[in-house]
């Protein structure tokens, strides 16, 4: 499956984006890295896919 | 241009200290800002009379509130002051984003056809206070302006309130059924009842500044994070008219709000945002980012409106189109209320439907908020990162979040309601505000919709007429043969056939596929308005 990189959410962002800063609240750097570091392992086998996973990889690693 | 000239309005020695008959008006309103003038309009075309007091005798001295949202003008166009604003203000729909000086992307507000409104106009707030105070004059029987008339002391029982009113020539007392407390940010009266103003201070700092200047920037809203004339922070600039420009700085948490808004200090910061152009100071605030509200609006015959009521910050525009939703919900229920259509309980549902509409505008205002000024560690890294991507990927755009501007609250979960069963599949549920279209009346004459619309219930039939007579206090407005034409199709499209009961504020409060007099009877009873007899 290729990558979207088009708007995907099942409801408006602001919510979701605010949900996701809360859950770092009163966390500090390394915490808050290692709740990252879960996250990804947890939407990647969400995902499944191994080539779209790839992709996400790749996009994520360019510099911008 | 010149500048705008704050020409006091005249004070007159109220009758109670001159000898004259004492005022009896159902309803007294303190602070003529644009909530307290927008209100007693409002009043007025139900006929229900005021006095409005004002310490003060200048309309706002400074542009403050600028951006009137589409729904704002559609209220304010009921009131019978939105030909002038639209005339004089600057009409806008695109906002550009940029990084540095890279454009992200930019949004168009309003890509549909077949509206009356632009999405946004700006105007400057003293002009809409001088329309609204010119248009209170053509009521002269029903609106009591007093300015320089300062609240001093309230007291109220179960049968109304008692105001003490200080002016140069004395004191004297006011009673009235009801006060609508539209005394701003910072009222007076919600600090005399002792009522608790609770929510979120943001430590972040926000410089504010109005300058005129002969450039040519587009009608558009510009927002910059990170820009190369401001590092580091975010920036915003609108348009207004008479070649005044809106520019808001972001200053960080630490900065000093005195030395900030003296002129030796925002000249050289606005000089690296236009350039070489010669430009003028009109007007400058520093400011922190507060979202507060009271925990309710109506305290027995106190009623809270507009920033009296509530706060959020100013980016997305939720302030003063906040308030004018207040008073659109306010005054057809207090009008019934005073006239004896409806029982007090009508005004619980100004908490319900106005608290809702309030939380809506400070949730979405505090998370534009940290998403301009994010705290360090995780969130500036999201945010960070959003901004890496909306480069590149149309999702993150989405995401990024310089103020999200107001759109119409929807109150579909509000107890005034009818459960809709109607089977229609447009999106004009039970709760939402009335989308407008062009329409032509039987005679051909080209006008929209919601002019036919608001000030008292009507059923809007769409397609086939309501058959037999309507309830008291109804009014029918039939789209079809025989009636007014939809011109362009737009309402065929927005409401589809049927059957709409729509409240004074252009609301839908129930619709059906097909008539029945016993649902319309129970919808208006839901609505608040009392029924008797079938007419």
């Amino acid at each position: 499956m290729a990558l979207n990189t088009e708007f995907n959410f099942s409801e408006q962002p602001d919510q979701l984006y605010n949900d996701l800063i809360a859950l770092h609240e009163g966390l500090d750097e390394a915490q808050s890295a290692a709740l990252n570091a879960r996250l990804i392992l947890l939407l990647m086998n969400q995902i499944g896919d191994a080539q779209t996973i790839r992709a996400a990889f790749a996009a994520a690693r360019q510099p911008s | 241009m010149a500048p705008y000239d704050y020409a006091p309005i005249e004070y007159v020695t109220p009758p109670e200290l001159s000898g004259g008959t004492p005022k009896e008006a159902p309803v007294l309103i303190v602070g003529a800002g644009p909530i307290g003038l927008a209100a007693a309009v409002d009043l007025a075309l139900s006929g229900v009379a005021t006095v409005l007091v004002d310490d003060n005798n200048v309309v706002s001295v400074g542009s403050r509130a600028i951006c009137w949202a589409k729904r704002s003008l559609e209220i304010l166009d009921r009131l019978g002051v939105a030909d002038r604003m639209l005339a004089k203000g600057v009409t806008w729909k695109l906002g550009r984003i940029y990084r540095r000086a890279r454009e992200i992307y930019q949004f168009d507000l309003l890509p549909e056809e077949g509206h009356k409104f632009p999405a946004f106009i700006n105007l400057q707030q003293y002009y809409m206070e001088q329309y609204l105070i010119e248009r209170c004059r053509d009521f002269p029987g029903l609106i009591d302006l007093r300015f320089k008339n300062r609240l001093v002391g309230l007291s109220q029982d179960e049968t109304g309130v008692t105001a003490e009113l200080e002016t140069e020539d004395g004191r004297y007392q006011l009673k009235a059924a009801y006060l609508l407390a539209c005394d701003g940010a910072r009222s007076l009266i919600r600090q005399q009842l002792g009522l608790e103003f609770g929510g979120t201070v943001f430590e972040e700092r926000f410089l504010i500044a109005d300058v005129v200047m002969d450039a040519d920037f587009p009608s558009e809203r510009w927002f910059w994070f990170n820009p190369d004339f401001h590092p580091g922070q975010s920036a915003l600039l609108h348009k207004q008219p008479d070649n005044i420009y809106r520019i808001d700085l972001q200053l960080g948490p630490d900065a000093d709000a005195e030395a900030e808004r003296q002129p030796e200090k925002v000249i050289p910061r606005i000089e690296k945002i236009v350039g070489e152009r010669p430009f003028k100071l009109d007007w400058v605030s520093v400011y922190s980012f507060q979202c507060r509200r009271l925990e309710k609006f109506v305290h027995d015959r106190v009623i809270f409106a507009g920033d009296s009521a509530h706060i959020v910050s100013p980016f997305g525009a939720r302030g003063g189109n906040g308030g004018l939703h207040d008073v659109d919900n306010l005054c057809w229920k207090l009008a019934a209320i005073v006239k004896r259509e409806a029982g007090p309980d009508l005004l619980a549902s100004y908490d319900e439907e106005r608290i809702h509409g309030a939380d809506e505008n400070i949730r979405n205002s505090s998370w534009s908020t940290r998403f301009m000024s994010p705290e360090p560690g995780a969130e500036t890294w999201f945010r960070d990162a959003t901004l890496d991507l909306a480069e590149r990927f149309g999702f993150a755009r989405r995401l990024v979040n310089p103020g999200r501007l107001s759109v119409p609250c929807s109150l579909s979960d509000s107890a005034l309601n009818s459960a809709d069963q109607s089977g229609l599949a447009t999106p004009m549920v039970p709760g939402s505000p009335c989308a407008d279209a062009p329409i032509a009346s039987p005679q051909g004459a080209e006008g929209w919709l919601l002019n036919q619309l608001g000030g008292r219930f009507v059923l809007l039939s769409l397609g086939q007429a309501w058959p037999g007579a309507l309830p008291a206090g109804v009014e029918p407005l039939l789209i079809g043969e025989g009636g007014w034409q939809d011109t362009g199709g737009f309402v065929a499209a927005r409401y589809g056939n049927g059957h709409y009961l729509i409240r004074p504020d252009q609301h839908i409060a129930a619709r059906w596929q097909e008539a029945d007099a016993d649902a319309l009877r129970a919808a208006l009873q839901k609505a608040g308005i009392r029924q008797t007899e079938m007419v």
